[in-house]
């Protein structure tokens, strides 16, 4: 019997082949999150889902699409997993299992034979997020993190992953496996964490979220396409947290920060692939809608009186994107926003910025001052941008041979051909060679 | 229940001084009840140094017995709980709270528990 009732009739305006797509790339993830928490087993609902899905392209031509599709896929999804856990004997506590799913499936039949019952708008929402801290939790490398969010609430195959983080595809599906295989045989809950551990948790999600958009946006190397794909889950990731916890300031913050950030993506890139300066950037290529939203945002964030690093990062991005002009940044603000940053996180890499909007906000000597104890600093002494950095401050304080000296270093530390040629362009631009 | 091994591993230098030593004898007697309320079951025990260790291998039919441990390390393994948690965040929350975190710490290990002669899962479908 296949499951489900109450099929659309009539002329059909979509393709059925067409349509299970789409239900696949928008229902997976809430699906999927639904069916772990029924089935109790990460690669037991990903297998069953993927029966399902296969089943609405194979039958949906034929039979119609199902007025509720997600709630088809749901149903099919559980009687695939029924007879999977019928199959496999290896589970201890396989009998239980079995015996849930058959209550949870007749008590949808019931309901009209779809998943309505019980599993409306809110509990899917609820499985979602318990998805997110499950593949987010600490016990899991922070490779595996990523990967694993990704895949199970993205919408990237583990090939797309595999290449976004220049890994091979099959290290990047061993890396999903095991971390699947530690969810299941360490116990790893699937819940929202409980009270005493969740602003914690509710972190380390957003720094999940934050370097899949990071991998993407400050791509050096690596598929372009693929990576720019990573910044738009990254984004779908941060509306989906905004929208399930939507009270915590800094998942508003950090949502914001990415859309100010992603608005300036075209522009920092030109025709031939170089990299472009915010300050030479065509600001006519910004992304005003998202530069709106991120805006809104923030000024939500801001609203809930909790500051922290993601907001104030995002408040730098706006007052640089709100700025009619590179020349009339607000460089003192900016500054002042470092300033509280560093308060918050004292990372070597907070410090150079800090000095760096100082040099703009107060001139090149006050900068130096902040920017000369880090040169010893063993943590950042290696770090391209500090050098660079160095040098502006040096030719703009006046000491051209100094400055000369610093480029010659940052040349030496330069990771890619394009950043070279521009500081090399810099270095003859004051006469060095 | 799932079951949890809470290896507890010591830093090789370093640690409680002699005069330290019974206000830390103190804080494992109490670290050890509050994980006998959690779990009534509760195993576990404190081992003698490394200096006591032997490592016994067979290697062509051949034993062979050496000093120490079997592998040298910057910590090193000093005893062991073994109890039921509801799942690993419970696990983890007691490793959180031994002594040893300050100056060491606490590997936690699924135990591997084999199912128990089960009925046939068809039983518990009928009705389905």
């Amino acid at each position: 019997m296949s499951p489900g009732a109450g099929r659309r009739t009539g002329p059909v305006a979509d393709d059925p082949g067409a349509v299970a797509e789409r239900v696949f790339r928008e229902e997976r993830a809430g699906v999927l999150a639904v069916l772990i928490r029924q089935v109790g087993d990460f690669q037991l609902a990903e297998d069953a889902v993927q029966d399902a899905f296969a089943a609405a392209v194979a039958t949906w031509p034929r039979d119609g699409v199902p007025a509720n599709p997600a709630a088809w896929i749901t149903t099919a999804a559980r009687r695939r997993a029924i007879d999977r856990l019928r199959r496999t004997r290896s589970l201890a506590d396989r009998t239980d299992r079995l015996a849930e799913l058959a209550r949870l499936d007749a008590q949808a039949q019931a309901a009209g034979g779809e998943d309505t019952a019980g599993e409306g708008e809110s509990a899917v929402s609820d499985d979602r997020l318990r998805l997110i801290f499950t593949c987010c939790h600490p016990a899991l490398g922070v490779a595996a993190r990523t990967a694993l969010t990704l895949r199970m609430l993205g919408g990237l195959t583990t090939g797309e992953i595999a290449r976004a983080f220049l890994v091979s595809e099959p290290t990047m599906g061993q890396r999903i496996s095991r971390a699947k295989a530690k969810i299941a045989s360490a116990k790893i809950p699937y819940r929202v964490p409980s009270d005493d551990v969740l602003p914690d948790r509710v972190r380390g999600v957003l720094g999940v979220v934050y370097l899949i958009f990071n991998e993407g946006y400050a791509a050096a190397a690596g598929d372009r396409l693929v990576r720019g794909e990573l910044c738009g889950e990254a984004i779908r990731l941060g509306r989906l947290l905004a929208r399930l916890i939507g009270d915590d300031a800094e998942v508003l913050g950090l949502l914001a920060l990415m859309l100010l950030h992603d608005a300036r993506r075209e522009a920092r890139v030109d025709p031939a692939g170089g990299y472009v300066s915010l300050a030479d950037q065509d600001r006519s290529l910004w992304d005003r809608g998202r530069i709106r939203e991120g805006l809104r945002l923030l000024e939500r964030a801001v609203a809930l009186r909790r500051p922290g690093s993601y907001q104030i990062q995002a408040a730098i991005t706006a007052l640089q994107v709100e700025a009619p002009s590179d020349g009339e940044t607000d460089w003192e603000e900016i500054a002042a926003l470092y300033g509280r940053l560093l308060e918050l996180d004292g990372s070597p890499v907070v410090a150079l910025n800090h000095a760096v909007a100082v040099g703009f906000a107060g001139g090149p000597r006050a900068g130096l001052a902040l920017l000369e104890p880090l040169l010893t600093d063993a943590r950042i002494a290696d770090y391209q941008p500090l050098h660079a950095a160095h040098a502006e401050l040096l030719r703009r304080s006046g000491d051209d041979e100094g400055a000369a000296l610093a480029y010659r270093t940052a040349i030496g530390l330069s990771a890619n051909a394009v950043e070279a040629a521009e500081l090399e362009r810099r270095l003859r631009a004051i006469g060095g060679e | 229940m799932p079951k949890y091994m809470l290896l507890i591993y010591a830093a090789a230098e370093g640690g409680p001084s002699a005069e330290e030593m019974p206000a830390e004898h103190e804080k494992w007697m109490d670290y050890t009840q509050s994980l006998r309320e959690a779990d009534p079951g509760l195993a576990g025990d404190q081992l003698h140094g490394v200096e006591t260790a032997t490592t016994v291998r067979v290697a062509d039919g051949e034993t062979q017995i050496t000093d120490g441990p079997f592998a040298v390390t910057k910590e090193l393994l000093a005893g062991f709980y073994v109890m039921d948690c509801p799942d690993l965040d419970a696990a983890l929350g007691h490793a959180a709270r031994a002594p040893i975190v300050v100056h060491g710490s606490v590997e936690v290990r699924p135990v591997v528990t084999y199912p128990a002669a089960q009925p046939q899962p068809e039983e518990a479908l009928s009705g389905a």
